[in-house]
């Protein structure tokens, strides 16, 4: 931690600058939040509001025979009780499952599982309601781990589910949901040719998102049929969406509107509280409200799943990689969907391979329906790959930058899964890593050891829509509707005060409500300030052309000889024709009427972006504890629109990854329960078990976007995990092919050398 | 069986009528409606819920209200001047982009208030000691230990 830096510890290597983009601003939402005024999930507050509570399975695998609500709906105080059979019925498949999921029908399939919710006049009323709630449960065994409910005679949680093996359904009721497969050449023809082939296991522990905000959600079914929600979500228009599919009713019949979020890391896509809401508000009238407690969280809200991996990689002496193999399962939590899919097309994404076979398995288990949760997939997937592509790199003599490099994939690399590589900054992530005064520092002491290691998350578009409406002032206000959780109304706004050539301070955000924008895809695959920043430079653009128009119409010159620079407007003929947006912006009213611009947009040149980590450790042979001396994240952002959010994003990512590489795990009992329930035991990196973290960022230009973004928040989280195992491995001499790596099993690791 | 107290809330007097069983932290936020303070964990073990009492940074969320009958209390919604001007730690966090989401911030700010107070200089590991019981699952403390050295700067060149 007493790192001497005399270097510069947060770098931007920027190719292109432009007068907004790139800069450093206020994120125009801070007021609200370093006063205590930002208003949350749980601060919600409505004449009449009715707290709830809801009712969780005790049992990790149970029938549910009865429920008796009785005794609970007689309670003083008690305005209505719900349970799956309140919702409409009917249906297959996914729509099921989610519904399954948010109330639990005829199994209890985890501990924590919604069972039933009550509405009352206060919060210790509902909960003592949903005590006197009677459920006869017949206890079936549980299954928690990938490998053993891959097993034939592992305890079956869906009758009616059957493997689909490569597009072919099976005829027999499975736990493994789905096996596909991405192929590339000969494998088999590629290891022959190797010099060195090295195949290892791993497996990774179930680990939660950690968010501190806790869900929330308030609903009011109001007296003309439509529904009002007021929850903290990711996606406003996806909890819009889901809750009109478990609900049975039309989209346009609910209003979502998105409360700040304390944070959500994909774990606030999935709907929980919000249907439950609806259904209880129905029954009651009036609004009501849930929260979670923490335990609620880590028990009933998606964790990112445990996993198995075996990869299998060959080389000659060379360097060059001649064929790989990874076989990837992973859990899905009680109904079918991990993030396997994701997972398989990170996991040899770094590099360019003539013969390469991927595997992957779905596999449901006994625990909370998994969720995204950042790059969910990718750093199960690469804390395996990256571990050999490092034993490799060993056994052949080769620097593991190097070896990296000579196998790097690039533009025109076709991925195992099919697409080809645009332009990709892997290389210069790569060189910069290996020029890093961090990477060619010494070593200082023993037992201590330098890893490094890469990850590629692949980002995504999707729909995003932006409203921008011209004030009489001179400044404009926009509207969007990504909820924001790490700055994006700044780095949306940005884009849109860079195309109006406006200060930043000149363009107002807004994060807004279903009824108020264009449909917008959740805040998540890293695509927010790509997609949505996409939308405000459009809609700006819009602006733009208008205010154009208008001066043109004013000057009665044509609209092609008007230009606008530094917020000013021109004519390129006539000097002396010249106003400012704010004067122009002034006589909207008197010249034909006020100005909007408006765009959705669902741009498809996405940029995948690569992370790479250096990462120092001292571990103590004795207690096997291991400490992060030194921390190094570089990665391609295209162009970071924000750096400092850019950096926020590198530094909480690597920070995730550091907790799910040392500490975090959920430590599940016999009996299919997890014993950890509270951030007491369910431990997350804290300010002292972390040194100040360091950043590069390159500038790849994504030429998919108008500023070359690629997407930040997701690729940071891939490489902490197997930097720090190839970190330890240098440390101790010897591997750990399990997370987490706690100080248990590192000593036991050290023992057993 | 509701139990009478009073206190001072943020330079006010405050007199209710609350359940013993009642969490200052509840109290806060559902009577007289303060919801800066935010509660994250139920446990003392995420800090969000950090407010002042007596002087002293406390995890509102494992003090029932009646302990604090007679005190004073100072949550993230005092610490403001009354002309709007903000506190140095406050002017920190916004500074130094030392918050992402902002749920962990007030208390964050609470506890960074604390440090401060009985260690004006802090070094960079006693900042990290002093916020080790605040979790913030955001920004890997980097900018939030920025932000205490900006506004330990800022208090003691007293500007």
């Amino acid at each position: 931690m007493a790192t001497t830096r005399d270097y510069e510890p947060n770098v931007v290597l920027s190719n292109q600058d432009y007068n907004v983009v790139g800069t450093r601003p206020l994120r125009p939402d801070g007021a609200d939040k370093v006063t205590g005024r930002a208003l949350y999930g749980a601060d919600f507050a409505a004449a009449g509001l009715l707290s709830g509570s809801v009712l969780r399975s005790p049992h990790a695998h149970a029938r549910i025979k009865s429920i008796d609500t009785s005794k609970a709906e007689a309670l003083d105080g008690v305005r209505a009780v719900v349970t799956s059979a309140d919702f409409p019925q009917g249906g297959e498949g996914p729509v099921v499952w989610q519904r399954d999921n948010v109330l639990a029908s005829d199994k209890a399939l985890y501990r924590g599982h919604a069972i039933a919710a009550v509405a009352a006049a206060s919060p210790h009323i509902a909960e003592e309601a949903v005590s006197l709630i009677d459920v006869d449960y017949e206890v079936l065994t549980p299954v928690t781990d990938v490998q053993s409910s891959m097993k034939g005679d592992a305890p079956i949680l869906h009758d009616s589910l059957m493997t689909d093996e490569l597009g072919e359904k099976a005829d027999k009721a499975s736990n493994v949901a789905s096996h596909f497969q991405h192929v590339k050449g000969d494998v088999k023809a590629g290891f022959k040719e190797a010099d060195v082939v090295i195949e290892r296991e791993f497996t990774t522990k179930t680990v939660h998102q950690g968010y501190i905000e806790p869900q929330a959600a308030t609903a009011l079914w109001n007296n003309d049929g439509r529904l009002h929600i007021w929850c903290s979500t990711q996606g406003s228009f996806a909890a819009r969406d889901a809750c009109a599919k478990i609900l049975d009713i039309p989209v346009s019949q609910i209003r979502v509107v998105p409360l700040e979020i304390g944070g959500g890391f994909g774990g606030k896509i999935d709907v929980y509280l919000e249907p439950v809401a609806a259904l209880l508000s129905k029954k009651t009238g009036t609004p009501v409200k849930l929260v979670m407690s923490r335990a609620d969280v880590l028990q009933g809200t998606g964790p990112t799943p445990g996993s198995y991996a075996k990869i299998k990689i060959g080389a000659k002496k060379d360097g060059t990689i001649t064929a790989a193999h990874a076989y990837l399962a992973m859990e899905a939590g009680a109904y079918p969907g991990s993030p396997v899919g994701a997972g398989a097309m990170c996991v040899l994404a770094p590099y360019d391979l003539e013969n390469a076979l991927v595997d992957g398995y779905d596999v449901v288990v006994n625990k909370p329906k998994t969720a995204a949760y950042r790059a969910p997939g990718a750093p199960n997937a690469a804390f395996a790959g990256e571990q050999v592509i490092d034993e490799v790199a060993k056994a052949i003599g080769m620097d593991p930058i190097d070896f990296r490099m000579k196998n790097a994939a690039k533009e025109g690399t076709r991925q195992v899964h099919g697409p080809t590589f645009p332009r990709v900054g892997y290389e210069e992530v790569l060189e910069a890593m290996k020029s890093h005064p961090h990477y060619n520092a010494p070593l200082d002491g023993p037992n201590q050891g330098r890893g490094v290691a890469v990850g590629f998350w692949f980002n995504i578009g999707f729909d995003s829509a932006c409203n921008i409406a011209v004030n009489a002032d001179g400044t404009v206000t926009l509207q969007e509707g990504s909820t924001d959780i790490g700055g994006t109304r700044a780095s949306i706004a940005m884009q849109a005060a860079e195309v109006l050539t406006l200060p930043y301070e000149k363009v107002h955000p807004t994060v807004v409500d279903t009824d108020t924008i264009g449909f917008t895809a959740v805040t998540g695959g890293s695509r927010t300030t790509f997609a949505t920043g996409w939308a405000a430079y459009e809609a700006a653009q819009d602006v733009r052309t208008k205010m154009i128009d208008r001066a043109a119409q004013i000057w009665e010159v044509d609209a092609d000889t008007v230009e606008l620079e530094d917020a000013v407007f021109k004519s390129k003929s006539d000097p002396e024709l010249s106003m400012t947006f704010a004067e122009l912006a002034g006589q909207l009213g008197r010249s034909g009427g006020g100005i909007t611009g408006t765009a959705a947009v669902s741009p498809s040149g996405v940029g995948g972006a690569f992370a790479g980590n250096i990462v120092d450790v001292e571990v103590d042979p004795e207690t096997g504890k291991t400490e992060i001396l030194r921390f190094t994240v570089v990665q391609d952002a295209g162009k970071a629109i924000h750096p400092s959010y850019v950096e926020g994003q590198m530094q909480g990512g690597a920070v995730q990854g550091i907790g799910w590489a040392l500490n975090e795990e959920y430590y599940m009992s016999d009996s299919g329960t997890m014993d950890n329930v509270s951030l007491l035991d369910y431990r997350m990196p804290t300010s002292l078990d972390l040194p100040m973290i360091d950043t590069v960022i390159v500038e790849v230009a994504n030429p998919g976007h108008p500023y070359g973004v690629r997407g930040v928040g997701e690729a940071p989280i891939i490489p902490p995990t197997p930097a720090i195992a190839n970190a330890i491995e240098n440390a101790i001499g010897t591997r750990l092919f399990a997370l987490p790596m706690n100080p248990a099993a590192v000593a036991k690791a050290v023992m057993d050398k | 069986m509701a139990q009478e107290i009073t206190l001072t809330v943020n330079g006010a007097t405050r007199t209710n009528q609350v359940e013993p069983r009642l969490l200052l932290a509840d109290y806060l936020r559902s009577v007289l409606d303060l919801t800066g303070t935010h509660v994250g964990c139920d446990t003392s073990n995420c800090g969000a819920c950090t407010v002042s009492l007596n002087g002293d940074a406390v995890k509102s969320c494992t003090v029932f209200a009646v302990q604090a009958d007679g005190a004073d209390v100072t949550t993230l919604e005092g610490l403001a001047s009354d002309d709007g001007t903000l506190h140095p730690i406050q002017e920190g966090f916004w500074e130094k982009h030392g918050l992402q989401c902002g749920f962990c911030t007030p208390g964050m700010i609470m506890s960074s208030l604390d440090l401060l107070s009985k260690n004006p200089n802090p070094t960079e590991a006693e900042i990290r000691e002093g916020l080790s019981g605040n979790l913030c699952r955001c920004t890997g403390y980097h900018n939030i230990v920025l932000a205490v050295q900006f506004a330990a700067e800022k208090m003691n060149s007293g500007s």
